[in-house]
């Protein structure tokens, strides 16, 4: 054998060893879209959106109105909480404190928080909100989705901030622009689209949360525009409804599922569009 | 113009020491033959003439450290009005290091320290009392790499003057960037796309519109920092064009690796090397009769 041929051989091998281990993935991938879609869209009726979760005992009918509202309300109070923290916090270690000793402290904790277990951040909130106000609440879920969007978003903006190139901070800083007016003038449009992006993986990443909310906005049966009394929510609505043993249950479930997938998917699409169109826009005067 | 034409020190012994430091066995062989005033890397003072009457930029004993390496080493110099000072020398002779000492840009490098006494119309521009934004406001600087914003072209000259407050209406912000794109010889390239991305332009105009953005805040000084060093040979004479209209107003202190480029451009030179001032004067004396050996060593290509 030549060496040309040995070197074919070696390429094919890596070639198909690649092409199985991308297969596997998709398969499984493939495999659970499918069942969601076959499922969820048997589960789907006007009734999932307008009446609220079944009460027990109940065999037939119901919706998640309610869990729909919940989940919606804490992922947006979670943002709205996490995300200027997290944009800041980030802002903070790429450009002011980049050097700091505190700076690296503050980097190794939040990738420790990164990828602490979410029931853990949950066990958290319900010691700090829940146990001090007495009962389960909505405000309390929102807290825990935004100490888990919060590292997401902490390091997105770090990332983005940090591949601004820096001839155009100095070009800034040249002209007599103060740090904060380069920062806000020129790194946070030059980063958006990176930022906007990060964004949207923390609002993917809390929207499926089911156990610190578990422990904080647990559920709710009746239909509940209160901060602060518990909250129904779809994943801990699929979590008790799946495990359930009555079909229209479960048919629900797989609804919720259903629904939670399909809204991180337009919400992605929305993003893209969004971003690029920020982009084009960007050079209007 | 010349205050005090500083005598430099003659070095007998020195000469041989640079001799041997650059590889002529010690003999000493000067290739032109001419007696230099100085030979000596270890000098202190620059040969030439440091001072001048009309100096907006009066450096003394400059000084710059970065960590525990000293990158500038005692640099004495003026900087003159209405004039072109073309800083030439090797790669990390510190030249750019002393262009970035005279609008304070060296404090954004961490560890960064820089002693002596630099003063800007007679006040010292590192004094605590002195505001770092507002002294950069009155100095432009030009990068290497043009370096526009990602904004429309507009945007771009409009950032010094918003940030600025140097506007009072929309009308009085258009005309500064119309002035401003004049000036920097762009104004019939961009005016009809003034609101398209500034990164859609080709190098060379990128470069002029970075200058079109210094000169928006109305600077007294320009600094370039090898301006040209991204640009073909047809964006460069565009651009040197320019700088000898700019010299009209505006001091100018240029750092180049090219030596037709300084001599073309500029009014004096002065040769940095291993962080010292070596020689200063007239761009025409200091091209066609060196007095320290080291700068007729580097235009005449023989190192660096």
């Amino acid at each position: 054998m030549t060496r040309r041929t040995i070197r074919k051989l070696v390429n094919l091998l890596a070639l198909g060893m690649s092409a199985v281990a991308t297969a596997i993935g998709l398969i499984f991938l493939g495999a659970i879209l499918w069942t969601l879609v076959k499922d969820g869209v048997a589960g789907m009726s006007a009734a999932v959106f307008t009446q609220s979760t079944p009460p027990p005992g109940s065999t037939s009918g119901g919706g998640l109105l309610n869990a729909i509202y919940g989940s919606a309300i804490m992922t947006v109070l979670g943002v709205l909480i996490g995300a200027p923290i997290g944009v800041l916090a980030g802002t903070y270690l790429a450009e002011y404190g980049r050097n700091s000793p505190l700076s690296s402290v503050i980097r190794f904790i939040n990738d420790v928080l990164l990828s602490a277990p979410s029931i853990i951040i949950g066990l958290f909130v319900y010691e700090l909100i829940v146990v001090p106000m007495g009962n389960f609440s909505a405000i309390s879920g929102a807290v825990a989705l935004a100490i888990i969007a919060m590292p997401v978003i902490v390091r997105t903006t770090e990332d983005m901030l940090n591949l601004v190139p820096q001839g155009m901070k100095d070009a800034s800083t040249a002209m007599g622009a103060y740090p904060w007016r380069t920062i806000t003038s020129i790194a946070y449009p030059a980063a958006r689209s990176g930022m906007v992006t990060g964004l949207l993986l923390a609002v993917a990443r809390i929207s499926g949360e089911t156990a610190p909310l578990l422990f904080t906005a647990l559920n709710n049966q009746f239909w509940s525009t209160s901060l602060k009394a518990p909250m129904a929510n779809l994943p801990v609505v699929i979590f008790q409804f799946a495990l359930s043993p009555y079909d229209n249950w479960q048919q629900l479930a797989w609804a919720g599922a259903l629904l939670i997938t399909f809204a991180i998917l337009v919400l992605s699409i929305m993003a893209r569009v969004a971003v690029s169109r920020l982009g084009a826009g960007a050079g209007r005067k | 113009m010349i205050h005090e034409p500083r005598r430099a020190e003659s070095h007998g012994a020195g000469g041989a020491d640079a001799g041997r430091r650059f590889g002529d066995g010690g003999l000493n062989l000067k290739p032109s033959g001419r007696q230099h005033v100085s030979e000596s890397l270890e000098g202190g003072s620059p040969v030439g003439e440091v001072s001048v009457a009309d100096a907006v930029f009066s450096c003394r004993d400059v000084s710059v450290f970065y960590g525990d390496k000293q990158a500038l080493k005692s640099v004495t110099i003026d900087v003159a009005r209405r004039q072109v000072l073309a800083a030439i020398g090797p790669s990390g002779c510190g030249k750019s290091t002393f262009l970035r000492c005279l609008n304070r840009m060296n404090d954004t490098i961490p560890g960064a320290r820089v002693t002596g006494t630099i003063t800007l119309d007679g006040r010292d521009i590192y004094s605590k009392r002195q505001d770092v934004a507002q002294l950069r406001a009155r100095i432009g600087m030009v990068f290497q790499k043009p370096n526009p914003f990602p904004k429309s072209i507009y945007d771009n000259v409009a950032y010094g003057p918003r940030i600025h407050r140097l506007a009072r209406t929309r009308a009085d912000l258009d005309d500064i960037v119309f002035t401003s794109l004049q000036r920097a010889g762009l104004w019939d390239e961009v005016k009809d796309r003034l609101s398209s991305l500034a990164i859609g332009l080709s190098g060379g105009q990128q470069q002029r519109l970075c200058i079109a953005r210094a000169l928006a805040v109305q600077p007294e000084v320009i600094l370039m920092d090898e301006p040209c060093s991204a640009l073909d040979p047809i964006a460069t004479a565009h651009v040197e064009d320019l700088i000898e209209q700019l010299r009209a107003s505006y001091a100018i202190v240029i750092v180049t690796h090219s030596m037709q480029q300084a001599a073309r451009v500029s009014q004096r030179t002065a040769y940095f090397y291993m962080g010292q001032l070596i020689e200063v004067g007239d761009t025409d004396r200091v091209f066609t009769n060196p007095q320290h050996r080291l700068t007729e060593d580097y235009i005449t290509g023989r190192f660096g």
